[in-house]
């Protein structure tokens, strides 16, 4: 294996935690606030803050390691998507900013207040619409050259039905990743209400998220006709996707085995992300950057993948300790430790 | 939109976030220390009081983490947005200090939540103790590896120029530069220093409005040792750090002290100001100082602007910004050196209002100290973004709209800081020390 290949191979899988964690941290934050509109938030608020508490700051850091791996991994990038994403990644930027300090500002200083966690909710829907641009981005056809700068079409970005497209994406498949996973949550702190709850959230948002997910690579088929092909080259990755996506929602529907179901969730979406990531292939934006013109230098690129083997080492068994405490602890989990 | 000038408007914007970030930066660096050594000595001297500072500590230090990390997020996005080209170019050599400064946080963050989660899990308080090691270790090594990288950019290496293309990159020496020992050093130090005068400001406020004076007290005394011992650090560092520059970035030592012609036995210009011909005026000049500070040798020479063609001198308003660290520098040293001595000697005017409300101003000052330093530090090597290589011209971005993001950060770092100074306040007013303590030791502890 080649080391861009590893590199690109390592910056996809913490990507892809970032939308699992960070999914179930946005789509938390929507419920929650929808739960307080609806004069339910006795029903969810205590089960979402106990989960979310300790480990909103580490879903911010996988964020953050992704970006600073590829800048790292593959500086050309830097060049190129930084000088077109300005608007878009401070937009973002300033979303996931205010999403944090609130998250802090509400639970240490001021419980309950409405206004904060309607914002907290209203960024879990913008957050990922924002930063979705980058994959529609990546697909080509609205950056172009301009006396060697990049530049990038706003009016062809806005008015493209891709885009579109990957925003409903982005924000059903939040919605839905987290529901799942706190239907489960849920289930542990063995309150019936909240799981209920939850599991009609799961059923609401199942099938449009097909939908949606289908209905992007309806759109790919008309805009960017290469990358559309090599999905289907990889068609069974997709089908595998689709059964598991059947099956969690089979054992959501009869109530049975929710932690096999979070699995199975995230097994779905871990085939369709990677499904995706490798038909993308060789192309970080298309046709501009490869992984391979992009690549950082040799001795860069080994340094850092023996600082990512060695601070994995340090990262996992900690990652462990924090899910066994939080997450997996009966005590904590059920309420009876603060 | 307003000003259509990406290169001057990304400077704003780096400076704006940076000089925000830096607020909370160094909270995040120095704070974990002070909650580990008050944890410690609560075990140490089986003490509620200190304890309750390590707790009390801890909660606050949540909500400047929490806009410490977003802020830390903004400006490691803005590096490449504002900064493409630059970015690219470095990208080649520097990408692994950056990268290990991201394993740091991550695992300052892990323990950061553990700890501020389990205080009634464990019964043994050291086990407890033991989880803020690498919330402090994390913020120091982020702090390391972050200052690692500035330093790069002061002092290039690690790599060669063959015929204008990058060659032979070696990341670790690209880590180990010449600026890299007292950069790092002097950031970790007044850092240190900065937040125990600050916790030391806060408990000589609160002892004058007539709060729980033994708990107080405590705060106050180890608080001025603790800033003592770091602020006679940061001096010492400071010094290196002149010899540093006059080594290999003269002409920052140079702007700074308004030294125009290279000369032997150089004057110290302290403070004055620079009239149209560049002639000093009302400056205080103390003979020999340059040469000492520069070289350790009154009669030595020292490197005036005379040597530099003028597009690459720095601007000269960066004297200003050292004379004001070095002086509040040595305010602290000395202010601190005087309490120390008192309480030695048992003298009572260190707890006299006067005193105290010196030490209250001892807060502002450190932290002005703190954005001086870096303000003369970043400024000091302009024309260049990286010193020699690439000019902060050709490092910016040529992405329109720049004006506009700037003034949405404006409002979102007015907002950030409103909301913190808000919080804290409001946390720290609802539960004073008294009634927590109460709560601890049922009542009539005093």
């Amino acid at each position: 294996m080649s080391l861009e290949i590893i590199g690109i191979t390592v910056l996809w899988l913490f990507l892809f935690f970032y939308i699992i964690v960070g999914s179930i941290d946005f789509g938390a934050g929507v419920f929650n606030a929808h739960s307080i509109m609806t004069g339910k938030q006795h029903i969810l608020s205590k089960v979402i803050q106990r989960y979310l508490s300790p480990v909103w700051e580490v879903t911010n850091v996988f964020f953050v390691f992704f970006f600073v791996g590829i800048i790292g991994f593959f500086p050309d990038s830097a060049f190129f998507f930084g000088s077109v994403l300005l608007v878009p990644a401070s937009i973002s930027i300033i979303l996931l900013a205010l999403r944090g300090s609130y998250y802090a500002f509400e639970s240490y200083g001021s419980q309950g207040h409405r206004g904060y966690a309607f914002m907290y909710g209203a960024t879990g829907i913008l957050i990922p619409a924002s930063l979705s641009v980058v994959l529609t981005i990546s697909e080509g056809g609205f950056v172009y050259l301009d006396d060697g700068q990049p530049v990038l079409s706003y009016e062809l970005l806005f008015t493209s039905p891709l885009t579109w497209a990957i925003v409903v994406l982005s924000i059903v498949a939040v919605l839905y990743i987290s529901s799942v996973f706190l239907t489960w949550y849920a289930s542990k702190t063995e309150d019936q209400e909240a799981t209920g709850m939850m599991r009609k959230y799961v059923l609401i948002w199942a099938v449009p998220l097909i939908v949606a997910a289908g209905g992007i690579i309806f759109e790919l088929q008309n805009h960017n006709s290469a990358h559309f092909d090599s999905i289907l080259n990889l068609w069974w990755m997709f089908a595998i996707s689709f059964v598991l996506w059947a099956i969690t929602l089979w054992l959501i529907w009869n109530r049975r085995k929710y932690g096999l179901a979070v699995w199975l969730m995230i097994g779905q979406f871990a085939f369709a992300f990677f499904g995706y990531g490798i038909s993308h292939y060789p192309y970080l934006l298309y046709p501009y950057l490869t992984i391979y013109d992009g690549f950082t230098n040799e001795a860069m690129a080994i340094s850092l993948i023996v600082v990512f083997i060695l601070g994995m080492m340090l990262l996992l068994p900690s990652l462990y300790l924090l899910l066994r405490l939080f997450l997996f602890d009966p005590k904590y989990v059920k309420g009876k430790r603060e | 939109m307003f000003i259509d000038d990406p290169v001057l408007m990304s400077r704003l914007l780096t400076l704006l976030t940076l000089s925000f970030h830096i607020f909370y930066a160094t909270v995040g660096v120095g704070l974990p220390l002070m909650i580990m050594l008050f944890h410690w000595l609560g075990i140490k001297k089986d003490d509620i009081h200190y304890i309750l500072m390590a707790r009390r500590l801890a909660k606050g230090f949540v909500v400047t983490v929490a806009v410490g990390v977003v802020t830390g997020t903004a400006i490691g996005l803005q590096l490449a947005l504002l900064w493409p080209n630059f970015m690219q170019l470095a990208g080649h050599i520097i990408a692994l200090p950056l990268f290990m400064e991201v394993f740091a946080f991550f695992f300052e963050a892990i323990f950061l939540g553990i700890y501020l989660y389990t205080w009634d899990r464990f019964d043994n308080q050291k086990k407890h103790l033991l989880l803020l090691v690498p919330v402090a270790i994390g913020g120091a090594l982020s702090a390391f590896f972050i200052t690692v990288v500035n330093s790069f950019m002061n002092a290039p290496g690690g790599f060669e120029m063959i015929n204008g293309e990058l060659a032979n990159v070696n990341p670790l020496l690209a880590m180990f530069t010449v600026a890299m020992p007292t950069k790092v050093t002097h950031v970790l130090a007044t850092a240190y220093m900065t937040i125990a005068f600050t916790l030391a400001a806060i408990a000589a406020f609160r002892l004058m409005k007539g709060s729980h004076k033994a708990y107080y007290k405590k705060s106050l005394n180890v608080m001025m040792k603790v800033g003592f011992v770091f602020a006679i650090a940061s001096a010492i560092i400071g010094d290196f750090s002149g010899k540093y520059l006059a080594e290999h970035q003269p002409e920052k030592l140079a702007a700074a002290e308004w030294h125009f012609e290279t000369e032997e036995q150089a004057p110290l210009i302290l403070w004055g100001i620079l009239d149209e011909n560049n002639e000093v005026k009302y400056g205080i000049e103390i003979p020999f100082a340059l040469s000492i500070l520069a070289h350790s040798d009154p009669n030595a020479e020292v490197i005036g602007l005379d040597q530099f063609p003028e597009e690459h001198h720095p601007p000269l308003i960066i004297h200003y910004f050292f004379d004001t660290m070095i002086t509040i520098g040595m305010f602290m040293l000395t202010l601190s050196f005087v309490f120390l001595v008192a309480r030695w000697r048992n003298w009572t005017f260190v707890d006299k209002k006067w005193y105290r409300w010196l030490i209250v101003m001892g807060a502002p000052l450190s932290f002005l100290g703190i954005q001086a330093g870096w303000w003369m530090s970043e400024v000091g090597r302009q024309p260049w973004i990286l010193r020699g290589i690439m000019t902060v011209d050709e490092g910016a971005t040529t992405a329109s709209h720049v004006d506009l993001v700037f003034f949405f950060f404006v409002l979102l770092y007015l907002i950030l800081g409103v909301g913190t100074i808000v919080v804290l306040r409001k946390m720290f007013k609802d539960k004073p020390v008294e009634k927590e303590l109460e709560s601890y030791a049922g009542g009539d502890e005093q």
